[in-house]
């Protein structure tokens, strides 16, 4: 029992609780911050396996970007203090234990399965090399898929943009009449 | 005769004057309307003229080679079949745009006065122009298909053009009818299309005809020895055209549209159902005359006598009905079947084609006169508004130039000498007599009842009665019409005179070669005086009034009635339609419709419905349920794949 | 104890990505559906990072994979955010049931 089998451990108690708690609290701004933590528990995994560059992208993308966007969404669309609604009692039954077969059928295949763990000396990968093997255009190079993602990325922003925009004035307009109107009727 | 490419504006300028007229006339054009129509065929008809000028007098090397101006492959089938659109040049028809646009101008031209006080002014126009554009692609058609096409397009333009005065229930009565008889016999027409096609390998009028009249190819030998019932497909299929043709032009028995097509308009009368759309079946034979001709005689023996038949038949009904135009309308009737026998009797090439000739011949005099008679009527009802003949009477006085030309008219028609009528009538009964004597007398019979029936409509209408014109009509005086409506009656009437003169042998023959047209004197004096003999009785009983046709008529009896209900035939197919038809296979089919083909129908319907509240609940829209039973069902098959396939 | 290794990992993963199903089929709504996708597609990556070092740890392979797939996560995450937002000016509500009627 060393000190790093520990770390490993405590790592794994908080992503795993905290996974269970954000999808079972009834508060939807607990969620998302047990949400964070199962983030950050995932990345101190990361740290774990000495995948530095790894660990930072988790941080600073989901912990840093992902989650605000999703608590910011909260702030937009929910009530402060108003609770989640309930679900059926068959449906949680019957989801835990499809999930539960799921789960069971694949670590009995986990723990029967021999994996052929390497016995390579472990190093990790230096940022200088993921960097030279990602912008690679000879074999086992990334470059295409990288550029695939930045077209993806840019789709997917003008795709939020256009969804987001506001709809026609005239809406707008009728709006404001019956807003308007109010006070004569009263 | 270079570059014909123009010749397909000559069908295409009236269809430009319906998409026009059709579109914008009601809003933009108003009364303008008919003068834009008559302006668009007036070109029309320029270019056709030329046309037909520029290949009677060029194209001449002994024989008329048929030419193609123009060929664009619309679906292509096969290597050999294939569905074209093509403009098809000989001499026949040279003959008929020649014949349908002057008719049809000549009938623009009259309903601008005719038609003047029609709300629907600009869509009679629109109508007329697609009538006109249907007409002249039928006869510029260069194969079999192109013609069906437009044969129904003809169908439609004259089923609108009859059941134009929509708001009147004989009117709507009548345009149904012309076109579900009609459109029964291009059944037929379809059928006859597809076999002989199915035999030649072709819809194209020259490699129809061409593989169709080699007795030796070996096509040829097993379509005729393929048979159905006893009779080879061959002449199957060449019945079945010439039903489809016998249903255009009025023949005995699927004539029983034509006088009810009366209904339209007075102008259409003369342009559809006298001049154009009803010659149609015979130029149909025409066009097809040498597989008639050569491979199937028994066929061409059989439009000989149908067209005899429906001549003598109309010609007997003619004489007894009041109503002018349907008396003109019987003597359509009448004439159609002498150029249908004269198909007939003739044979192909040289001298022996003489029939060929002379049906074509009379099919254009008849074009003259016969739209001259209608639009004469119309004037004449015009006048008084009315269709029957006892509302008429003395009216010579009071419309001068309507009663000259009718009379050029009724004369031209009962085969006076030297008027049109008489050439054409004369090769007829010429070929008739050559070929078939029974067919002879019975034209030679009819021909003299024609000259009967046409002057006791001329004297009813003009003399006969003269305290009526003195009477009601004199009391508000008016003329006999506006100038544009005498002076197509002027035109056709020099035509109706003149047409007899042009050397029409030289032109139009079965197999191109020019055919002296030679008369004997001495064989046309017993036609002549038939003909004479019918004016006089018709002028001792119609000329003043007085009590000899009545006398007359019941002497006939049972005969004066038949004929005055039509023989009956109207009855006959009622009795068909309603009784048999409706009780022997109506009633069963709509038994069988109801409880087997519905409860069919039902049951799947049921059926679907059924399942469908059974399995909608998988469909509830819960993108929940869905990604559930997707998680289960995948480990569900994992499982299986796992454990159970190993 | 045992020291952990591979198994351990992949014990995590699959855990994740069970609980993050559980919770798409349990929640209504649609945010809270939207973080158990980012917890499903965290045990993806993390499977992906063990494999990486513990099987073929000489590759980069892996490490790729999880980087593009974070940032498609990132993408996606936007573009439902935003449909959802959308979704609460017309219904004012969020509940997945809200969006049944899409159906039609």
């Amino acid at each position: 029992m060393t000190g790093s089998t520990i770390i490993f451990y405590l790592l794994a108690a908080l992503t795993l609780v905290s996974g269970v708690l954000s999808v079972t609290t009834r508060h939807i701004f607990r969620a998302a911050i047990y949400l964070l933590f199962t983030l950050i528990g995932i990345a101190g995994i990361y740290f774990w396996m000495q995948y530095e560059f790894i660990a930072a992208v988790q941080i600073v993308v989901y912990a840093g970007g992902i989650a605000v966007l999703i608590i910011f969404s909260i702030f937009l669309t929910q009530q402060a203090g108003e609770k989640l609604p309930k679900q059926k009692m068959e449906r949680k039954i019957f989801s835990a234990l499809a999930v539960f077969c799921g789960f069971a059928l694949t670590m009995v295949q986990v723990l029967q399965h021999e994996f052929p763990v390497s016995v390579a000396p472990v190093t990790s990968p230096s940022v200088n090399d993921i960097g030279r093997q990602m912008l690679n255009v000879e074999e086992s190079g990334f470059a295409l898929p990288f550029e695939v993602i930045s077209m993806l990325l840019l789709a997917a922003m003008v795709g939020c943009i256009v969804i987001a925009m506001r709809e026609k004035r005239e809406n707008l307009n009728t709006e404001q009449k019956n807003i308007k109107r109010i006070p004569n009727d009263t | 005769m270079n570059n014909l490419s123009y010749i397909a504006l000559i069908p295409l300028l009236p269809l430009a004057g319906f998409v026009l007229l059709g579109l914008l006339g009601k809003k933009y054009f108003g009364k303008a309307a008919g003068i834009i129509g008559t302006l668009f065929l007036f070109i029309s008809a320029a270019l056709a003229f030329y046309t037909a000028y520029q290949y009677f007098s060029s194209g001449f090397n002994g024989v008329y080679q048929p030419v193609i101006a123009f060929k664009y492959t619309w679906l292509q089938f096969s290597e050999n079949l294939s569905i074209d659109m093509g403009l098809y040049l000989d001499s026949i028809s040279m003959m008929m745009i020649v014949v349908v646009t002057l008719i049809s101008l000549m009938v623009h031209i009259y309903s601008l006065g005719y038609m003047k006080r029609e709300e629907r002014f600009s869509t009679y126009y629109a109508y007329l122009g697609l009538f006109t554009f249907s007409m002249l692609g039928l006869v510029l058609s260069s194969n079999i298909f192109q013609i069906y096409m437009f044969w129904e397009l003809v169908g439609v333009s004259s089923y609108l053009l009859i059941g134009f005065y929509y708001d009147k229930p004989s009117a709507v009565a009548a345009c149904k009818k012309a076109f579900i008889v009609t459109r029964f016999a291009d059944l037929g027409f379809l059928i006859g299309i597809l076999v002989l096609s199915y035999v030649s390998g072709s819809l194209d009028f020259n490699t129809m005809i061409q593989t169709l009249t080699q007795p030796e190819s070996s096509t040829l030998k097993t379509a005729v020895a393929s048979s159905f019932l006893g009779v080879s497909a061959v002449t199957w299929g060449g019945l079945l055209i010439f039903m489809g043709g016998a249903g255009k032009s009025a023949m005995f028995p699927l004539h029983i549209w034509l006088p009810d097509a009366m209904e339209g308009p007075t102008p259409v009368s003369a342009l559809i159902h006298a001049a154009t759309m009803v010659v149609a079946g015979v130029y149909l034979v025409a066009r097809l005359f040498p597989i008639f001709a050569i491979t199937t005689p028994v066929v061409l023996e059989v439009i000989g006598w149908v067209g005899a038949i429906s001549a003598v038949i109309a010609a007997i009904i003619a004489c007894t009905q009041t109503d002018i135009k349907r008396v003109l309308a019987y003597s359509t009737m009448s004439q159609i079947g002498f150029m249908m026998f004269a198909l007939g009797v003739s044979k192909y090439g040289g001298e022996a084609g003489l029939g060929f000739t002379a049906s074509m011949f009379h099919l254009f005099t008849h074009a003259m006169f016969k739209a001259l008679l209608f639009l004469g009527a119309g004037a004449v009802i015009h006048y008084v508004h009315s269709n029957e003949m006892k509302d008429m009477g003395g009216l010579r006085k009071s419309m001068p130039i309507t009663h000259i030309t009718f009379l050029i008219a009724c004369l031209a028609i009962a085969g006076f000498p030297f008027l049109s009528g008489f050439f054409s009538k004369e090769e007829i009964l010429l070929a008739a007599y050559q070929h078939n004597a029974a067919i002879y007398w019975i034209a030679l019979f009819t021909s003299g009842l024609t000259a009967f029936y046409m002057f006791r409509l001329y004297f009813s209408i003009f003399w006969n009665r003269e305290h009526l014109a003195h009477s009601e009509i004199q009391t508000y005086k008016k003329s006999e019409g506006p100038f544009v409506m005498m002076l197509p009656l002027i035109i056709l009437a020099i035509g109706a005179a003149a047409a007899g003169y042009i050397p029409f042998g030289k032109y139009v023959s079965t197999d191109g070669r020019p055919l002296e047209s030679h008369f004997d004197l001495s064989f046309s004096i017993l036609p002549v005086v038939l003909g004479i003999a019918g004016i006089v009785s018709a002028w001792i009983m119609y000329k003043k009034q007085n009590p000899l046709p009545d006398k007359l008529s019941s002497s006939f009896g049972a005969l004066y009635k038949a004929s005055y209900h039509k023989f009956y035939i109207d009855e006959i197919y009622l009795f068909i339609t309603k009784k048999v038809i409706f009780n022997l296979i109506g009633r069963p089919a709509a038994w069988f419709d109801k409880n087997v083909v519905d409860g069919m129908v039902n049951l799947t319907g049921n059926a679907t419905q059924w399942l469908s509240g059974r399995i909608k609940k998988f469909q509830s829209g819960k993108l929940q349920s869905y990604t559930l039973l997707y998680l289960m069902a995948a480990v569900v098959m994992a499982a299986i794949i796992i454990y159970v396939w190993k | 104890m045992t020291s952990p290794g591979l198994e351990q990992i992949l014990f995590i993963s699959a855990a994740l990505f069970f609980i993050g199903m559980y919770g798409f089929f349990t929640r209504r709504n649609l945010i809270t559906m939207l973080m158990s996708i980012e917890l499903i597609l965290n045990s993806v990556n993390l499977n992906f990072i063990a494999f990486n070092k513990y099987v073929w740890p000489d590759k980069m392979d892996g490490l790729f994979f999880t980087l593009f797939i974070i940032a498609i996560a990132a993408a996606e995450a936007a573009v439902a955010i935003a449909i959802i937002i959308n979704l609460y000016r017309s219904h004012q509500s969020v509940d997945v049931e809200s969006a049944e009627n899409l159906k039609y």
